[in-house]
């Protein structure tokens, strides 16, 4: 149910604003999302700061959650689009529930939903500004798919949203491989997340690592990464070139 | 130098809630302006929802004053149709449909703190976009920028309500010091499960900062303290 105050715009003819109602820019944004396919099922990673332009505003933002039994959605973008969609979600879901007929919606569904979802915002100039990661298994089948706020929408062995496009999937391609283990592919999103951390600048050091398999969703305790300072040229950068930095 | 006089009213602002032992406490500044002029300096930006949750305004006077008006609305038949007092949760549902379905055209930040039986003592921060964030404790406005470091530093779990409050003021004295779009007095509001209580602290009640010096009411008077003058014989 949408309630929208009467305003009047203006002359619709020439204020090119006036009858369009569309999301012009992001206020409180997420950074990236990482994830892979593992053995038993996906892994994805994200941190929990909320930016407010440049300010790391909130950082205790969950930019990952469950949905259904058998995905897990994680969102970069707007927090407030993404949760509009976990209320969108949410009927879906109840909905589901409600033929009580011993199905539930599995990760290709929910993909398939927040395709058509994203692609006809996207349509009418109105997109919701985020970028989805969803991932889950059902009957034993893995599933990591990626919709962006165009609608541009794809499944992969590892998905990477924001920075995590420039800076982790290099390293998920050259590091991943099928089959590995819950250690393997914990350390290999660290990995990521770590140098996410030193080279984004919205990225914050508290982040959280989430895991599906056929059995369910778990999302791990928020939790810092240890960083590394001490290479030599770092404690004295212009030893040799006084006056650079 | 422009003063900009048919500039919208904005409430430049410091806003701030904090959750404590047994509620919450919030507090604000006071001054509205217009461009460069103040245009109101004892504004009361901490509007009453329902007797037990009270909203921080920030942003567009207009805005702000609007938004609160509908939910005030709402949750009153909300309470009339439930049979108790609304919850704080809901109160902030409310104002995020407001914020979030209005996202182009509004211009408000939020700070909605009450108390309920079911969760007791609550903040809620509605920011510009309509994202809903509980938090232990939360500022906005203009004058929040100089507050991060304070807060990250200062705030502490499981304050009493005379810490919290302490803190409140303390926080936007210090806000006001530095934003130029904040100013005035400071309100505080309490509340918790025994009801409401406003207070309201002038600048000479508030410890001063860096470079503040003790207000006189003349030269005169410092002249004076000086010792007298000589007697002339």
């Amino acid at each position: 149910m949408t309630f929208t105050i009467p305003i009047d715009n203006g002359d619709a003819l020439k204020n090119a604003e006036a009858d369009s109602q569309r999301t012009l820019y992001p206020y409180v944004t997420g950074t990236s999302i990482v994830a892979i396919k593992y053995k038993d099922g996906v892994l994805m990673a994200s941190d929990m700061g909320g930016s407010y332009g440049s300010t790391l505003r909130y950082k205790n933002i969950e930019r990952m959650k469950a949905i259904g039994k058998h995905s897990l959605l994680g969102a970069s973008g707007e927090i407030s689009d993404f949760q509009e969609i976990l209320r969108y979600l949410d009927e879906l879901v109840l909905n589901d529930n409600m033929w009580d007929d011993g199905n539930s919606l599995g990760p290709k569904e929910v993909h398939n939903y927040l395709t058509r979802v994203m692609y006809n915002r996207r349509n009418k100039f109105n997109p919701l500004w985020n970028t989805l990661v969803l991932g889950g298994v059902k009957n034993g089948e893995s599933y990591l798919g990626m919709v962006s706020m165009i609608g541009v929408s794809f499944e992969d062995n590892h998905v990477a949203t924001g920075f995590g496009n420039h800076l982790a999937r290099p390293i998920l391609r050259d590091e991943w491989h099928a089959d590995l283990s819950f250690e393997e592919g914990v350390k290999l999103l660290e990995k990521c997340m770590r140098v996410l951390l030193y080279r984004d600048r919205s990225a914050i050091n508290k982040l959280q690592i989430a895991k599906i398999t056929e059995e369910g969703v778990t999302v791990s305790q928020p939790y810092s990464l240890k960083t590394f300072w001490e290479f030599k040229a770092f404690n004295n950068p212009t030893a040799g070139a006084e006056g650079s930095w | 130098m422009d003063l900009n006089l048919d500039a919208p009213h904005s409430m430049g602002t410091t806003i701030i809630g904090v959750t404590y032992n047994g509620g919450v406490v919030l507090g604000a500044d006071s001054r509205t302006s217009t461009g460069m002029y103040v245009a109101n300096r004892a504004s009361d930006k901490i509007t009453q929802l329902t007797d037990n949750v009270y909203v921080c305004r920030s942003g567009s006077a207009a805005d702000s004053q609007v938004v609160s008006d509908y939910v005030r609305y709402f949750l009153h038949q909300h309470t009339i149709q439930l049979g108790q007092p609304a919850t704080v949760k809901v109160s902030a549902n409310l104002i995020r449909m407001l914020a979030y379905n209005n996202k182009n055209m509004l211009q408000t930040g939020l700070i909605v703190g009450g108390w309920d039986k079911y969760e007791g003592g609550k903040i809620y921060g509605i920011p510009l976009g309509g994202t809903v964030v509980e938090q232990p404790f939360a500022s906005g406005g203009s004058g929040s920028s100089y507050l991060y470091g304070f807060f990250d530093q200062a705030w502490k779990e499981n304050m009493t309500k005379e810490e919290a409050e302490q803190l409140v003021v303390k926080a936007v004295s210090l806000a006001i010091a530095r934003d130029g779009a904040s100013g005035g007095v400071v309100r505080t509001v309490i509340i918790n499960s025994e009801g409401v209580t406003r207070n309201f602290y002038p600048g000479d009640k508030l410890q001063l900062w860096h470079e503040e010096l003790e207000p006189q009411n003349s030269l005169l008077d410092i002249l004076n303290a000086a010792g007298p003058e000589p007697m002339a014989m």
